[in-house]
């Protein structure tokens, strides 16, 4: 298997895209990257395409094959990868694969999901369908009503708190309101979203014990990477090119229920394990990390199920600082899918993005973690049914 | 422009006798303090200021909301509505947010429009519950007809709410309206209907002094650009 870098990364604003259709979005992503990438007169062999809903809510299929048509670049090998809210990681992974088996040379990943041109509570039900078709989506479930359990479970057991959720909540709005890639913009305020008795109605309870201000927006969105052998890479460009050490991927049981314990994120852990693995890393290695916090209970516990923090710490650390930029370990300085959006297609390419960006210290100096050698990433679907994982780690040119 | 005073009395429709709105102060999710008051009538111009470039953002239904409250301010400015009252939210002097009504009869209130300029705040959801509060605990009425034009409208009233369905067709588009009464009003008032009286001098000082309107390219982008939420 060879060595496979990152060489090209591109992303477009997330938020409502009103004037731009799915297509719009995943081309202007990808010519991003092609651009970044600097190929020249290259072009790619393959194109991978993380979307979760196109076929649902825009009625569209084949995008993969679209994208190539769209942008020219006819023959390229094209696919789509679905895997709900993991669809982004999955088509990177997909993507790796390629390359790292020596059957293509230059893979375009993109990922997109257009969800703001429907209704709040049809986004809310498409994405439910990732439930169990029997025993779960007929009786009403949706994700943040899987999420309020979990948390309420996850409060009992490991004494997370409000002040535990709620410090995630503003560290990644504070991230996001300085990211131009981000959809939300705007700073939380303690009293207006948790002390002043004004807060009911500001940060309403959206699924008990989650409020609003826990859960990521509904949001439109694109980010694309370009893969190709790291010794290709090396000689292609003067950025450093940023290597996949490590990936891991694991299932868990579909419905909640059935695993012993539901506040144990076994997926997590096992993805996370097999990318340390593959890497020859450790968590304490990890200088920045993206996790999947479509709740803010999920970045607390994910970072404990990572290895980051031990189990009941997670909240603790959030609270103390320690997960903020200049923290013991920054996680989602991009703001993270609470601030930057979760158009879920897009998620798992955005967060390669935007560790890729401080892998290459590009970022200004109140969003770059100094000297960011490590970087770590977690792409969740469904509720921790389907995770991937992936290691990144700096390299000179 | 001149005026008849004896065909004016006839044109002009019957004014209830309507108690004031006592200003209060929202704390909002960013920290803001916005202020509700009830406009009075010389301030229109400066809200028509407001409503104007909202008037061409197809986003949300803005245009036809925009445009309605348009001419039912105008209306209220120039004694061709009956009964009808404007409630206003500052922040910083700054229009964000613009509600309105009328007085059916004593008893029947009717809800015309809630315009938010600023968006992702709930500034619609406290303005709207302001608009109720006026309705029911200050003019006594027993409940208030309403109809949403947006489908966010429809999330905010009839189904936070929840509100009644009734078959009265609404002034606004003849739809069936819904109905928010004495009972369901006092029952969703815990949750939202919010505010601090009486609202701190400077604070309220600051709001009377002048409406100040946001240029149009912030206006359009604060409720139709990107991070439109």
């Amino acid at each position: 298997m060879r060595d496979v870098a990152i060489i090209g990364v591109g992303m477009i604003p997330f938020g409502r895209r009103d004037e731009d259709s799915l297509l719009d979005m995943l081309a202007y992503a990808s010519l991003n990257a092609l651009d970044d990438a600097g190929m020249g007169d290259k072009t790619v062999d393959a194109v991978y395409v993380g979307n979760m809903g196109a076929g649902i809510i825009q009625h569209q299929t084949s995008i993969a094959s679209s994208l190539v048509d769209r942008l020219s670049l006819l023959p390229a090998a094209a696919d789509v990868v679905e895997n709900g809210p993991a669809s982004g990681g999955s088509a990177v992974k997909n993507g790796l694969l390629a390359v790292a088996s020596g059957y293509y040379d230059y893979v375009l990943v993109a990922g997109g999901e257009k969800m703001r041109e429907i209704t709040g509570w049809r986004a809310t039900d498409f994405v439910a369908t990732m439930t169990h078709p029997e025993v779960e989506y007929p009786y009403g479930i949706t994700l943040p009503g899987m999420a309020g359990m979990f948390t309420q479970l996850y409060m009992e057991k490991y004494g997370v708190t409000r002040e535990h959720l709620l410090a995630v909540a503003m560290k990644n709005q504070e991230m996001g309101a300085l990211n131009p890639y981000a959809h939300v913009e705007m700073l939380l305020d303690r009293e207006g979203i948790f002390d002043s008795p004004h807060a009911v109605v500001n940060n309403p309870v959206a699924a008990t014990p989650l409020h609003l201000y826990d859960l990521c927006p509904v949001s439109d969105g694109a980010a694309a990477v370009i893969l190709c052998p790291l010794d290709m890479a090396k000689k292609l460009q003067n950025k450093p090119p940023v290597l996949i050490a490590g990936f891991g991927q694991a299932t868990d049981t579909h419905t909640l229920q059935e695993r012993d314990d539901p506040t144990d994120l076994k997926a997590v852990t096992l993805a996370a394990q097999q990318a340390f693995d593959m890497a020859k890393l450790k968590p304490k290695d990890i200088d920045v990390a993206e996790l999947h916090d479509a709740f803010t209970i999920l970045e607390i516990a994910e970072s404990e199920h990572i290895g980051f923090f031990k189990k009941g710490e997670g909240g603790k650390a959030a609270a103390a600082g320690k997960t903020r930029l200049g923290g013991q370990l920054p996680i989602n300085v991009s703001g993270g899918l609470k601030s930057r959006g979760h158009p879920v297609g897009a998620t798992g390419v955005a967060q390669i993005v935007d560790i890729t960006f401080q892998l290459r210290h590009e970022l200004p100096k109140d969003r770059q973690v100094k000297n960011a050698k490590h970087g770590f990433t977690i792409n969740f679907g469904g509720f921790g049914n389907n995770v991937v994982s992936f290691v990144l780690k700096r390299t000179e040119p | 422009m001149a005026v008849d005073v004896e065909l004016e009395a006839v044109l002009r429709p019957i004014q209830y006798p309507m108690p004031p709105y006592p200003p209060k102060v929202i704390t909002l999710a960013n920290g803001k303090k916005m202020v509700v008051r009830q406009a009075k009538r010389e301030d229109v111009p400066a809200i028509l200021k407001t409503v104007h470039p909202c008037l061409f953002i197809e986003r949300d239904y803005y245009d036809v909301v925009s445009a309605r409250l348009y001419g039912e301010l105008l209306a209220y400015y120039r004694y061709r509505v009956k009964s009808a009252y404007c409630l206003v939210g500052q922040v910083d002097g700054y229009l964000v947010g613009i509600v309105n009504g009328r007085m059916e009869t004593e008893k029947v209130g009717i809800s015309y429009h809630t315009l938010a300029i600023d968006r992702g705040l709930r500034i619609g959801s406290h303005l709207f519950a302001a608009k109720m509060e006026y309705h029911i605990e200050y003019l006594g009425q027993e409940e208030v007809l309403i109809v949403a034009e947006s489908p966010i409208g429809f999330r905010r009233w009839m189904i936070e709410y929840p509100l009644e369905k009734t078959k009265i067709s609404h002034e606004l588009g003849g739809v069936e309206s819904y109905r928010l009464t004495r009972d369901l009003y006092f029952a969703a008032k815990p949750r939202l209907v919010v505010g601090d009286r009486p609202v701190p001098k400077d604070l309220l000082d600051q709001a009377k002094k002048e409406i100040l309107h946001a240029d149009e390219k912030a206006i359009r982008e604060r409720i139709a650009g990107l991070k439109g939420r």
